[in-house]
């Protein structure tokens, strides 16, 4: 595939790591915050070809693994509702809520879709006017704007059978809210490529200056994540932490303007919740209540209790406070095939790729 | 975060939808997010949005990591 | 007779039900034991040793690029007992029919399912057909169970593979797999991938002409190719390396997966083998299998480098080393 292929050339992958390898001695540790990059790094095999000193933990950057059990449970809730339909991406299918899933609330009869593009929830509302039509908005700044389009386009056909259940995220807030926790040691942030391509760099600009830390934008073939590594540590040998950007093909320092405003446009910052890290401020969205007739936080429904297995530190390895090689239930209770906590769920979670792609010594 | 590939538009059809190639697959996409977009023009594809201009000229990233190397 | 619809009368066992055996099923199976209409087949004995195979298919939609659930179903169970190393003779098919199922698409799935066993010798022998209500199921469920004889000197078992085997694989991965799901999901691919359906227990027998000291052989459906090699992995107990740039993706394969976020080594195949073999017969077999047209790509992708220890690696296409796992629940379209 032209313009994809020599990002993942084995020549220069090779000499980026000899080149990394001769930079120093001294071991570093960074932070690829989001789910892909977590992925693209142990699919690669970036984490084999690393020298010792280099080390790479996941932070909260997977929208499932960070969405709550209790919205879990609130989905779940609206699935059982009469002439419902959930449309929702098939990421969420498995994530465990406190009793039950999405899986298994299909399973035993509700009416739950996977869609790949947010505007097939349209097509459906309109394909079943009877139906209350819900999509599960998960997603960053990246798949935000395509829920703003979405919610525009029903307000403009007056599509009225159509509901948004916004759980979207924000990552600035969090990353403010990990930083200022202090638990995790980290030199260095490799930001994420696409939520950069909406966003733009500056909103990252605190992180050097607030907290002394290295910041690089990366792509997410294996020449971007190692050219964005190599780049993380000359600003640490330099001691000159600043926001670069290693993916400029796709990242330009305003973003999208459009997007941005689309976003502006429709929903509003609110507090919301992370699992396994409370409730932070601003960081997550609303709609804006000239929206209110597509909200679907305004059915009112009774969510169960909700029951965290407490034993689960999703929230610590969220944090890039351990690894999950450092969790009780890792690959003894908690596998894929029985998940305890979303990190392991998602396929993007880290704890799913640390049980898929590194082996039993880890 | 986000599973996004590089694809070419081939036709824009409004503001709304164009078709785009990614790789040797046709979809038909939305291009609300980038309505200046034009024909010839690659974009990034996430879950059926196109959600930015994809500059490979102007980069050269590539280029730039060989001689970052040789340096 | 073409469009008139299935109802549960057909089932009855009664006129309706006779009228269709007699019109559809001896009319396209054709053959001396089945024509008997007794209540099972009798077979005629043999010295050689019986495997023995059977498979349910419930493929949605029926009819897909490059097969229907006919053929589906046939190709299937020749191929379980061509990775035996038998060859297949005697078949049972058994229909379960959802009611407003067309007469027409029955002999459409009919005939192509005598079609595929003339091709690959087998005779139609004994069967059985059940139609239900509707919503009970979709639209047509399949069943096929077979039986083929193997030479004495072929002994072939998935726990019997050795240090040093090579990995060969017949050909591309994953086209089943994305020709279903275009078919479901209609993307519009520029070029249509198609379904890899095949029997191939010629293909088998090509390779057992050149040495009789295969180990294993395996079809790779679902599941993909990842979880077939842990399978063997886990039987043998052997360590196994496969190198990521050696394994044969379709261009068209690989892109769709990119943009649905699948992974190719996942999805299901119904048309490939994987066979573990001492490497001096390695090219003598490449050389015979890219004579057939099911094995022109067949290619080496890895080999077996350890006992003991049942894992597979993937050295990746960079240069690096990572676990290949088995596939733990249904990929499904991804945003992240």
């Amino acid at each position: 595939m032209k313009y994809y292929d020599e990002y993942r050339d084995k020549e220069l992958c090779q000499a980026l790591i000899a080149k990394i390898s001769s930079l120093t001695e001294e071991s570093f540790t960074f932070m690829e915050v989001c789910g892909t990059h977590t992925i693209s790094i142990f699919r690669s095999g970036i984490k084999d070809l690393l020298p010792e000193n280099i080390h790479l933990i996941s932070g909260p950057g997977c929208p499932v693994c960070v969405t709550p059990i209790s919205d879990i449970d609130r989905i779940i809730a609206l699935s059982r509702m009469d002439n419902t339909i959930i449309v929702t991406f098939g990421d969420m299918i498995n994530v465990p809520g406190s009793t039950s899933s999405l899986k298994r609330e299909k399973a035993i009869g509700a009416d739950i879709r996977i869609i790949y593009s947010p505007s097939q929830a349209l097509d459906i509302a309109l394909e079943f006017p009877g139906k209350k039509v819900i999509l599960v908005g998960i997603g960053f700044e990246t798949t935000v704007p395509l829920l703003a389009s979405v919610v525009l386009e029903a307000k403009e056909k007056n599509i009225n059978n159509f509901y948004l259940l916004s759980l979207g995220k924000l990552m600035p807030p969090i990353i403010k809210a990990l930083l200022g926790s202090h638990e995790a040691r980290i030199d260095g942030m490799l930001c994420p490529g696409h939520v950069s391509a909406i966003i733009g760099s500056k909103p990252y600009q605190f992180i050097p200056d607030s907290y002394g830390i290295a910041c690089v934008i990366a792509g997410f073939e294996p020449v971007d994540i190692l050219i964005a590594i190599y780049h993380l540590i000359m600003q640490n040998i330099n001691k000159d932490p600043r926001v670069e950007n290693k993916y400029k093909r796709a990242v330009r320092e305003e973003g999208n303007p459009t997007a941005l405003n689309l976003i502006n446009q429709v929903f509003i910052p609110r507090e919301s919740e992370w699992r396994g890290m409370g409730r932070v401020k601003d960081s997550g969205l609303a709609l804006r209540s000239e929206f209110s007739g597509w909200d679907a936080r305004n059915f009112s429904v009774v969510a169960e209790i909700t029951k965290e297995n407490e034993q689960c530190l999703c929230g610590e390895v969220l944090r890039g406070v351990i690894t999950p090689l450092q969790c009780p239930l890792f690959r003894k209770v908690c596998t894929p095939g029985n998940p305890i906590g979303a990190c392991m769920v998602s396929g993007e979670g880290v704890c799913a790729a640390y049980y898929k792609y590194s082996s039993v010594k880890g | 975060m986000c599973l996004a590939i590089p694809g070419k538009i081939i036709k824009k059809i409004d503001n709304e939808q164009a078709e785009v190639l990614l790789g040797k697959v046709k979809k038909l996409i939305r291009v609300s997010l980038l309505p200046e977009v034009k024909d010839g023009d690659y974009v990034l594809v996430h879950a059926g949005y196109a959600i930015t201009k994809v500059d490979f000229q102007q980069a050269n990233e590539i280029e730039q990591a060989w001689e970052e190397l040789e340096s | 007779m073409t469009d008139q619809i299935i109802t549960l009368d057909y089932g009855s066992g009664g006129k309706l039900t006779n009228q269709l055996i007699r019109s559809l099923f001896l009319k396209y199976f054709n053959n001396s034991i089945l024509n008997q209409l007794h209540d099972g087949a009798i077979l005629p004995q043999t010295k050689k040793r019986i495997a023995f195979s059977t498979d349910s298919y419930t493929v949605s939609p029926l009819f897909f690029n490059g097969g229907n659930i006919g053929d589906l179903a046939i190709h299937g169970t020749v191929n379980d007992l061509a990775m035996c190393g038998a060859i297949p003779k005697y078949f049972s098919v058994s229909f379960l029919i959802e009611e407003g199922v067309t007469l027409q698409t029955l002999e459409q799935i009919t005939c192509s399912m005598a079609e595929a066993s003339r091709r690959t010798g087998v005779e139609i022998v004994t069967g059985d057909t059940k139609v239900v209500n509707k919503g009970d199921i979709d639209g047509i469920f399949i069943n096929t169970t077979g039986i083929g004889f193997i030479d004495n000197d072929v002994h072939i078992h998935p726990g019997s593979a050795q240090v040093n085997d090579v990995i060969i694989v017949n050909g591309p991965i994953g086209n089943h797999g994305i020709s279903i799901l275009a078919s479901r999901e209609n993307l519009q691919l520029e070029e249509n991938v198609i379904s890899d359906t095949a029997p191939l227990a010629e293909l088998v027998q090509e390779m057992l002409s050149v040495t009789k000291e295969i180990h294993v052989l395996r079809d790779p459906t679902r599941g993909g190719l990842a979880t077939a090699l842990n399978e063997i992995a886990q039987s043998s107990q052997v360590e196994i390396e496969v190198l990521e740039e050696k394994i044969p993706i379709d261009t068209m394969v690989r892109d769709t997966c990119k943009i649905l976020g699948y992974d190719p080594l996942y999805l299901a195949n119904e048309g490939k083998l994987i066979a573990f073999l001492p490497e001096q017969f390695a090219e003598k077999a490449l050389r015979r299998m890219r004579g057939n047209k099911l094995g022109e790509q067949a290619t080496i992708i890895g080999r077996v480098i350890a006992s003991g220890r049942a894992e597979v690696f993937l050295k990746t296409d960079i240069g690096g080393k990572r676990l290949l796992g088995m596939l733990s629940g249904e990929q499904l379209p991804r945003i992240c």
